[in-house]
């Protein structure tokens, strides 16, 4: 039965982490300050309360957060896990690209891992350079893990439940500059959803603007405000990601730009990228990327402005191809 | 002047700098997480004054006062937090990762436990470059629980590297207490365990803390290898600006304020002497803050340079 609510974008996660511990006794939730505190950011308040000791909060230790989620969902848990900054996962990798990516593989199927890692990630104003990084081309070098960006309440909380709901490892890799923001209506208690798809921001005709994470907004301010004929695919999972959807798009508008916060050099965007000119979609003019200058995060707010994609950049880059 | 009355215009120094970096943040001159060391001052205190000129300190994040009292001017540490040239790296670090070597004060890490290993690394090569470093590392209690904190306890200790771990128990880490998280409420027991010869001493002290950092030297200048001392004290500020602090028991802060180190020495010096310690902090760190803010901003066309040689 589902019914709409009012929610911040944090309020989306809270509520679909409630409907996981609700419906699927087999969740558990923990990580760092996230059950008695609620959260640094706030997303699991009351859920201890609620749903009692599934919901704990684990010593400083990613690795054994990680491990311990990979060996319960192995013996059929379904571990929800909080990796407070994206950049803190960096201690706990192995278990994430030897361990969890692993498990059904070399298995032959025999062992699956169906947890979720949530995590955040991005530059926010003043964030140092270990606060600040945009991570997901690491994961999606590896196949195993799959993964997903939601930036609207809607998607926060559709997301959270696919990826809960799924038999493989996940990582939802949210954005703390959003927690807080305004309220949305929120449709809730549909049915949970298959991983994978996209949605479309803006359609156009002109163009094709492929972009993931919390710049979608300066895209979409981007596109506004230049007024091109665009077509904005926000990926709200990069693993699966929607290849065909893009494809589409482009062989009807033969161009593509790709924007997202991350480094350009190895980012996600080349390999959107390599998709479109390797399918052999007719282009009218050199594909685009648009990212981070490949460049160290420094905390200093005047030159991350320098480093970080911005919309005016943005624009510029949609002025310019569609000329 | 005498030792006691030079600790306490240290800690007073601290202090400020802090209450400074509070009032700037909230009138948004210096914008993004900043953590405050209030009422933990003795043990940057007490620490950096038996360290030498050769020594190296690996912080964390809440390592504002750890430079100070390691020598680095005030006006150089607020430079950073607000993003001026002349900030000692110039904005790129900000209040939780910057470093200023030049006065062995290697930096902050905003990684929980991360600077251990790295101290570790100081430490090694100190064993071939004949400098006679000490490296020190400080994490606070939440960081016993990272990996790579014991991991380097444990290199330190089978290489007998010169390494002193200073672990500052605040009881909490974030807004979690650490007696939550552990079973063995002494953390020291790990470096024992280790065979590292471990401490657990009165962090609100200075005199404490410089006695255990002293001997901590001598055994490691020696060749006898790392020490641990855990240092009991309490933050009496939020984790971050803007915590609530919902986590604490009733009455627990106030307590707490009353054994802070100000205070503290502060009482046993006498209201006259504090007094004059605190002014001469308040005189040079306003002095400092004034020439800070009037510091030009780092050029922006200048963000992407030192990413490599
Ligand atoms: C690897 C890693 N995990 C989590 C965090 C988030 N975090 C920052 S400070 C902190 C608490 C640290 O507590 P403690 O070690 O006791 O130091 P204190 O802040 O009390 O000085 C946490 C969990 C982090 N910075 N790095
Ligand atoms: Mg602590």
């Amino acid at each position: 039965m589902s019914e709409t609510a009012k929610l911040t974008y944090g309020g989306a996660i809270n509520a679909a982490l409630a409907r996981s511990l609700d419906q699927m006794p087999e969740t558990l939730l923990f990580g760092e300050d996230v059950a008695l505190p609620g959260g640094v950011f706030g997303v699991t308040r009351g859920l201890r309360k609620a749903y009692g000791e599934r919901v704990f909060d684990t010593p400083i230790s990613e690795t054994a957060m990680l491990g311990a989620a990979v060996g319960a969902a192995i013996m059929g848990r379904r571990p929800i896990v909080e990796i407070m900054w994206a950049d803190f996962m960096l201690v706990a990798f192995d278990q994430i690209v030897n361990q969890a990516a692993n498990v059904r593989y070399v298995s032959e199927g025999r062992l699956s891992a169906p947890m979720t890692i949530r995590t955040q990630q991005g530059n926010a104003p003043g964030a140092c350079a270990q606060h600040s990084q945009n991570l997901e081309a690491l994961l999606l070098h590896v196949p195993g893990i799959r993964v997903a960006m939601p930036v609207q309440a809607q998607d926060a909380y559709d997301l959270t439940l696919s990826a809960v709901a799924c038999d493989d490892p996940v990582v939802v890799i949210e954005n703390r500059t959003l927690y807080a923001g305004a309220k949305a209506e929120v449709q809730i208690g549909g049915q949970i959803a298959p991983i994978g798809g996209h949605r479309l921001r803006r359609a156009g005709d002109d163009i094709t603007v492929v972009t993931w994470g919390a710049i979608t907004s300066s895209v979409e301010a981007a596109v506004d405000a230049t007024g091109v004929s665009a077509d904005v695919i926000e990926a709200v999972w990069l693993n699966p990601f929607d290849t065909e959807a893009v494809l589409a798009s482009v062989r009807r508008t033969g161009r593509l730009l790709v924007v997202h916060e991350a480094n350009l050099t190895g980012g996600f965007g080349a390999e959107v990228v390599a998709r479109v000119t390797e399918s052999g979609v007719p282009l009218k003019t050199p594909p685009k990327r648009v990212g981070a200058k490949d460049s160290r995060i420094p905390a200093a707010v005047q030159l991350a402005r320098e480093v970080l994609p911005q919309t005016d950049e943005i624009a510029a880059a949609l002025k310019a191809m569609t000329r | 002047m005498s030792q006691e009355l030079a600790d306490l215009h240290a800690m007073w120094r601290i202090r400020v700098l802090e209450e400074t970096i509070l009032r700037l943040r909230l009138d948004g001159d210096v914008v993004g997480s900043v953590h405050l060391e209030n009422g933990q001052e003795a043990i940057a205190v007490g620490a950096c004054r038996r360290l030498r000129k050769q020594d190296a300190v690996f912080s964390t994040y809440r390592g504002h006062g750890w430079a100070l009292a390691r020598g680095v001017p005030p006006e150089k540490i607020l430079a950073e937090l607000l993003y001026r040239r002349t900030g000692v790296n110039g904005g790129r670090g900000g209040s939780a990762h910057f470093s200023a070597p030049e006065y062995g004060f290697y930096g902050e890490n905003s990684i929980v436990g991360a600077g251990a290993p790295i101290a570790v690394g100081a430490a090694l090569a100190a064993k071939f470059d004949g400098s006679g470093r000490v490296a020190l590392t400080v994490f606070g209690d939440g960081a016993m629980n990272q990996g790579g904190v014991t991991e380097a306890m444990n290199l330190a200790a089978a290489m007998d590297l010169p390494v002193v771990f200073v672990c500052e128990n605040n009881k909490y880490s974030e807004l979690t207490p650490i007696n939550d998280m552990v079973r063995n409420p002494d953390l020291s027991a790990r470096a024992h365990a280790l065979g590292i010869p471990a401490v657990r001493i009165d962090g609100n002290d200075p005199a404490e803390v410089a006695a255990a950092v002293g001997l901590a030297v001598t055994t490691a200048e020696h060749g006898r290898g790392p020490t641990f001392i855990e240092a009991a004290t309490r933050r009496i500020t939020g984790h971050y600006i803007g915590d609530a602090q919902t986590y604490r028991p009733a009455g627990e802060l106030e307590a707490d304020e009353k054994n802070e180190p100000l205070v503290r020495l502060g009482q046993k010096l006498g209201e006259a002497q504090a007094q004059k310690a605190e002014q001469r902090a308040r005189d040079e760190i306003a002095a400092a803050t004034e020439r800070a803010l009037a510091a030009p901003l780092t050029d922006p066309s200048t963000a992407r340079e030192h990413l490599y040689v």
